[in-house]
């Protein structure tokens, strides 16, 4: 590739959107876990067999990991269409029936949430789905209904009427979407089908009382190209994602100090967790006199039920390193790092091959875009240990020795790696920075509220209907994040909490659902934003059991350095474990809460200081439990066990127990 | 200078100072487990904890800088309740062994669980069960003590760059061993005992071999005699609660002559040998060019073994010369037999000594068996000699003065300051001037190459040429000395140097791996003090000039470098690397 220069990144800024047609895989980890691998090749298969010319090409993920394999269309005739829980029959389907015969399938659509409230033009699809929680699904009742209804009245040639997988609406009832315009209707009742026929079909009117004029509780500014661009290739992040456009203008017409101020307006805090003002990072960092700077993307995301950084680096993988390299510049820094898990081999080897080929193209390497800026990249990978996120013990990990956390001061934005002031930045921070440079920091403030500004990715797993990952402006309470945007508790059981910031977090009560999400807020609350791992639990889930999983999280990812982690982890989770087996005693409770706080004031790192937060907040907010546990004695221990795993209680299992 | 108030008393001190080192200035002392004096802060056991007004986390006083107009409170209910919780933590992870441990009485975290008052055990106690390394002749390392504060691991990468100690897995499991869990002996270390001198507990001990002492005392067959290492007379009297220096040489005559040594010996006489023998070879090379320069001594057999392991390359610059230890030891069995009409092979030779390493030295080589027998049959550390004499109801304190054996017994100024970084090169320089010019030097004392400094150079003038030497101690201090010389050799250059001294411990052998417990700066200044008084009081300054050394050699040896001196005190070499290629 000849070297991109500031004309053609200009004229990349100019050029109209890609093809027309085409269709895309989503292929991150995710999704080839879920057989997107063959479902790309069976749609490759099947456009070849019948000569078709529309471009098939793979993407990285949107994030609705709970409909991998996610499969989008683009073609003629047909309004944009995202299919989830695709397999390679489905694959084969949608080229000969969506692409060939213009019609969409069954059971497979996610309706898009950019929702209209005008109609625009003629109908073309509906779709149809019972979002309730009713005994019975009505979905096909009411596609039954409207077919008839439309042949009553003579439009079922032109409009075709599909059961969708997924309406990004929960609870509401049965949910219609209009296509192409996208005006939803919801809680309809039978009543109701023959005026959505008579009236928004045949009439083109809105139907007021039916319509969902909510918009989206979703703003995309990390994950804004993930699922929409090619990961593996430059140019489609040139042409069709506003690519290095930030990086350009940065070098063009900015000076360092500009660059930090544009964050320090856009708010910006460190999305690792502890939500350090991004700006004041790199402003320490820039204050540093000294020949050698690193700026070090720390992709070591290792909480439970987190994937939201390595989904970016397998989506977008140029974005990161954009970001990494306003960060550098704006610190006067020449080399960066990576630091990537090995488990991430995926994202290792896009981010590799983004990196070599920013290096062709001149935007790595000496006098990038002839500004005099020079800037380099590699990969680190992460052995394996948690504690490496922590910037102490990963500069160690790079350098080679054992991944243990050391004493700050000196911090690494004056003593870092090898020596040299170093910043560290975890992924998400980074991606969002082309975005605030782009669009400016201003922009980026108005999203969210003070002091926690713009947006948050979160991965929601656990029993919620749909796990996937979600990004909204911070101030989204928990409820909307868990009901409104991910379906609510799996099999409509009820919420009893949700563990927010992994095993450094807490757990959020059912009754404090309706906080809006922000660092502050979930500190108060006893857990912590953390990089953004969200746990939704239902009423069957011991806390206990809760707490005695995230602790052994922490206790086996302890570096075994400070005693007070080391130890006080160990012998937690040793009475955590003898109280849910119902051989606790009441001092037991006491012990726990000393050796807390021992570990939270005397830890060295954060991993050590924060570990005993699951087992703080549990006993904060359900302290019954615990007190249940040890009045109770085995046989209790063995009846909240069986609960959860879902067996019935046998009744004679005490007796075969004792003899 | 950073101005901030500690419990509300107000404290100057220079920027960069930790708050720890801060709060001894007002009388504070916060505690820890981990932080030696030596050693940078691992900040590894969480004890020495304080808070800053205004704070809202607690922060480690052990790494953390004063800065100004902090409001540092060391003490108060939540503090000491959380330094609590941690060491009742610290204590469920170690054996209650206490009165069986080779540090009892002397251990740090025993002490601090006194001070806390800890008398019940509320943490169920969790201690993994690891067997304990007893693989080299010097060192025990009982890994079930061990509370990984860090010292050892960093003093044998740091300050030795030996790198045998590390850390291995994690959390709970975490545990000081051998790098890539080897046993000791196959490991890269030196013996040199600095692990076990800045250990906080008992997991890192020397080997006792006092057991085999009192049997040999017992036993009527043998003739035990000893000998005390220049540095055990001003470190020994701390273990008895006297001021680091305080010179014990006749009370330690006459207390080794009450335990039932037949014979006591002066390992300061041996020193004089090896300075003669050393003197007269650097005079070889350097006046005759008969061997490579520059010299490097010998007498350390920590740093003998690292440097066949590590830089063999330097062998040829060894000085053949064995260590005073040594040399006594072989007198002891033919010298002294043959004079007084004893068969040698009832001689027992025990050796008080500053070092573990000298438990190594005792079988390095065959030519430690020169007599026809081992030419000193035990060696015993500081800390064991202390302990025999406690054990032995001698009020050692009260004793009155005492001599030594005759023949083995005197010696000089020049002996006694051995047991100092420099202290060899010194007394070495003293008679090598004397030799090359048949005049005595007009100073008797060498300042350039006394002090605490890590690497030491000076030059002196022998008849109108320039003799460059150097100094260091602690390891880490002399591989920057060897690469001077080896690019000196790549580029063929002149030598930096003629002639180097080197001693494996920070400090020399009165810092050695084997004296009394508690070992910094101060104590090393003290203890240092003590051998440079004990050399002005001597009235023969100069190895040379020993009576009994001149005896020896009209009446033995013949003269320096003879070949019975060669074939009785002189040793060699072999390359010994650790990982071949």
């Amino acid at each position: 590739m000849n070297p991109i220069t500031h004309e053609k990144l200009a004229a990349y800024a100019m050029v109209p959107p890609g093809p027309a047609e085409w269709i895309r895989v989503q292929l991150d980890t995710g999704g080839i876990a879920a057989g997107a691998e063959g479902v790309l090749e069976a749609i490759r298969n099947k456009r070849d067999e019948a000569r078709l010319s529309l471009s098939v090409h793979r993407v990285g993920s949107v994030g609705y990991s709970y409909a991998d394999p996610v499969v989008e269309v683009q073609s003629a005739g047909m309004p944009r269409t995202m299919y989830g829980r695709v397999c390679p029959g489905v694959a084969a389907r949608i080229v000969q029936e969506h692409v060939q015969q213009q019609r969409l399938l069954d059971d497979h659509v996610i309706a898009t949430r950019k929702r209209s409230t005008v109609l625009g033009g003629p109908i073309t699809q509906i779709l149809v789905k019972d979002t309730g929680t009713g005994s019975s699904d009505k979905t096909e009742f009411f596609q039954f209904s409207l077919v008839e209804e439309m042949r009553r009245r003579g439009v079922s040639d032109r409009v075709q009427v599909v059961r969708a997988l997924d309406m990004g609406l929960y609870n509401e009832g049965v949910v219609v979407q209009l296509l192409p315009s996208a005006v939803t209707y919801a809680n309809v009742l039978a009543p109701d089908v023959a005026r959505i026929v008579s009236e928004s079909l045949a009439e083109g009117k809105v139907l007021d009382d039916l319509l969902w004029s909510d918009p989206d509780l979703q703003t995309r500014i990390v994950l804004r190209n993930c699922g929409e661009i090619d990961p593996d290739s430059l140019e489609d992040y040139l042409r069709n994602a506003q690519g290095y456009q930030a990086l350009g203008r940065v070098l063009a017409g900015m000076q360092p100090p500009d660059v930090v101020a544009e964050m320090k307006t856009s708010g910006l805090r460190g999305r690792g967790g502890a939500g350090f003002p991004t700006w004041l990072k790199w402003q320490l960092t820039a204050n540093q006199k000294s020949p050698q700077k690193y700026v070090i993307c720390n992709a070591d995301e290792g909480d439970p039920g987190a994937f939201m950084d390595r989904s970016v680096l397998e989506s977008d993988p140029h974005t990161v390193l954009e970001g990494m390299m306003i960060a550098a510049y704006a610190m006067g820094s020449t080399m960066g790092y990576f630091y990537i898990r090995a488990e991430y081999p995926k994202a290792v080897e896009r981010v590799q091959r983004a990196i070599e080929q920013a290096r062709a193209a001149g935007l790595l390497g000496k006098n990038i875009l002839g500004s005099g800026f020079s800037f380099d990249a590699k990969i680190r990978l992460g052995a394996g240990a948690f504690v490496c996120g922590e910037e102490t013990a990963l500069i160690a990990s790079i350098e080679g020795k054992r991944g243990s956390p050391s004493p700050r001061p000196p911090y690494p934005s004056v003593r870092g790696l090898w020596g040299h002031p170093t910043a560290i930045n975890n992924v998400e921070t980074l991606a969002s920075v082309p975005a605030i440079l782009l669009r400016g920091g201003a922009w980026y403030a108005g999203h969210g509220t003070e002091p926690s500004r713009g947006t948050k990715v979160f991965a929601v797993t656990g029993k919620v209907q749909n796990a996937q990952l979600v990004e909204v402006p911070m101030g989204t309470t928990l409820r909307q994040i868990v009901y409104e945007i991910c379906g609510g508790v799996l099999d409509g059981k009820e919420i009893k909490a949700v563990q927010t910031g992994g095993p450094s977090g807490g757990v959020i009560p059912d009754k404090h659902l309706d906080t809006p999400v922000s660092y502050e807020t979930l500190q108060q609350l006893g857990s912590i934003m953390g990089s953004g791992g969200m746990l939704v639990m239902d009423q069957h889930d011991s806390m206990v059991d809760v707490a005695k999983f995230y602790l052994r999280f922490c206790v086996d990812e302890s570096c075994g350095k400070c005693a007070p982690c080391r130890i006080g982890g160990y012998q937690m989770l040793q009475i955590l474990d003898r109280i849910s087996r119902g051989r606790g005693a009441a001092e037991d409770l006491n012990t726990l809460r000393r050796i807390c706080g021992a570990m939270q004031k005397a830890s060295l790192c954060g991993l050590g200081q924060t570990a005993p937060n699951p087992v703080l907040s549990t006993l904060r907010y359900f302290i019954d439990e615990y007190k249940a546990y040890i009045e109770g004695g085995p046989s209790y221990a063995r009846k909240m066990s069986r609960l959860q795993t879902g067996e019935a209680p046998k009744e004679n299992l005490k007796v075969a127990a004792t003899s | 200078m950073i101005k901030a108030r500690i419990n509300d008393l107000n404290v100057e001190v220079p920027e960069g100072t930790s708050i720890l080192d801060a709060a001894r200035q007002v009388q504070v002392r916060i505690p820890t487990l981990c932080k030696h004096k030596d050693l940078l802060p691992t900040a590894a056991c969480g004890l020495c904890i304080v808070r800053n007004k205004g704070g809202n986390k607690m922060i480690r006083a052990c790494c953390t800088p004063l800065e100004n107009g902090m409001e540092i409170t060391t003490h108060d209910n939540d503090i000491v309740e959380v330094r609590r919780t941690t060491l009742e933590l610290i204590l469920s992870n170690h054996p209650m062994a206490c009165l069986t441990c080779g540090r009892n009485g002397e251990c740090e975290l025993q002490s601090l669980a006194a001070d806390f008052n800890i008398t019940n055990e509320t943490i169920k106690r969790y201690v993994r069960d690891v067997p304990a390394d007893r693989s080299t002749d010097s060192i025990v390392i009982d890994f079930t003590k061990c509370i990984k504060c860090g010292r050892c691991v960093q003093v044998c990468q740091e300050s030795q760059s030996v790198w045998a100690l590390s850390f291995l897995e994690r959390g709970i499991n975490t545990r000081m061993a051998p790098a890539g869990d080897i046993v000791l002996s196959e490991s890269p270390c030196v013996k040199c005992g600095q692990c076990s001198a800045h250990c906080p507990t008992g997991a890192i001990v020397e080997k006792d071999e006092t057991g085999a002492v009192w049997s040999s005392l017992m036993d009527e067959g043998k003739v035990c005699v000893v000998q005390i290492a220049p540095s055990v007379r001003v470190t020994v009297g701390e273990a008895f609660g006297l001021p680091p220096g305080t010179n014990l040489t006749r009370k330690l005559y006459s207390a080794l002559r009450r335990l039932g040594f037949s014979a006591v010996f002066d390992t300061n006489f041996s020193a004089d040998v090896t300075i003669v023998e050393e003197a007269s070879e650097f005079i070889e090379r350097f006046l005759h060019k008969k061997g490579q320069l520059p010299l490097i001594t010998s007498c350390c057999p920590a740093w003998t073994d690292f440097m066949e392991k590590r830089h063999y390359d330097f062998i040829d610059n060894f000085s053949t010369a064995k260590s005073p230890q040594q040399m006594l030891g072989v007198l002891a069995k033919t010298y002294y037999a043959e004079k007084m009409g004893i068969d040698s092979s009832r001689i027992y030779m025990v050796s008080i000594m500053p070092c573990t390493a000298k438990k190594y030295e005792l079988s390095r080589t065959e030519e430690m068996h020169a007599s026809g027998f081992k030419d000193v049959d035990v060696c015993l550390t500081t800390r064991e000699l202390a302990r025999m004499l406690k054990q032995s109801g001698i009020d050692f304190l009260a004793l009155p003065d005492g001599d030594p054996d005759s023949l083995l017994g005197d010696y000089t100024g020049a002996g006694t300051i051995f047991g100092a970084t420099g202290g060899v090169m010194e007394a070495a320089v003293r008679t090598a001037y004397f030799y090359a010019t048949g005049k005595k030097l007009e100073k008797v004392e060498l300042e350039v190459v006394r002090g605490l400094q890590g690497v030491k150079e000076g030059t002196l003038n022998i008849e109108g040429t320039e003799v460059r030497v150097a100094v260091a101690h602690g390891l880490a201090n002399v591989e920057e000395v060897l690469d001077k010389v080896r690019a000196a050799r790549r580029e063929g250059r002149e030598m930096p140097y003629h002639f180097i001294e080197v001693m494996a411990c920070p400090g020399g052998c009165i810092g050695g791996g084997g004296q009394p417990y508690g070992v910094d700066d101060e104590r090393r200044r003290q203890r240092i003090a003590g051998l440079y008084q004990d050399d002005r009081d001597r009235i023969i300054r100069y190895s040379h000039e020993n009576p009994e050394v001149i005896r020896l050699y009209q009446d033995f040896l013949g003269k320096p470098l003879s070949a019975k001196a060669h074939a009785l005190l002189h040793t060699r070499y072999t390359a010994r690397p650790l990982y071949k290629r």
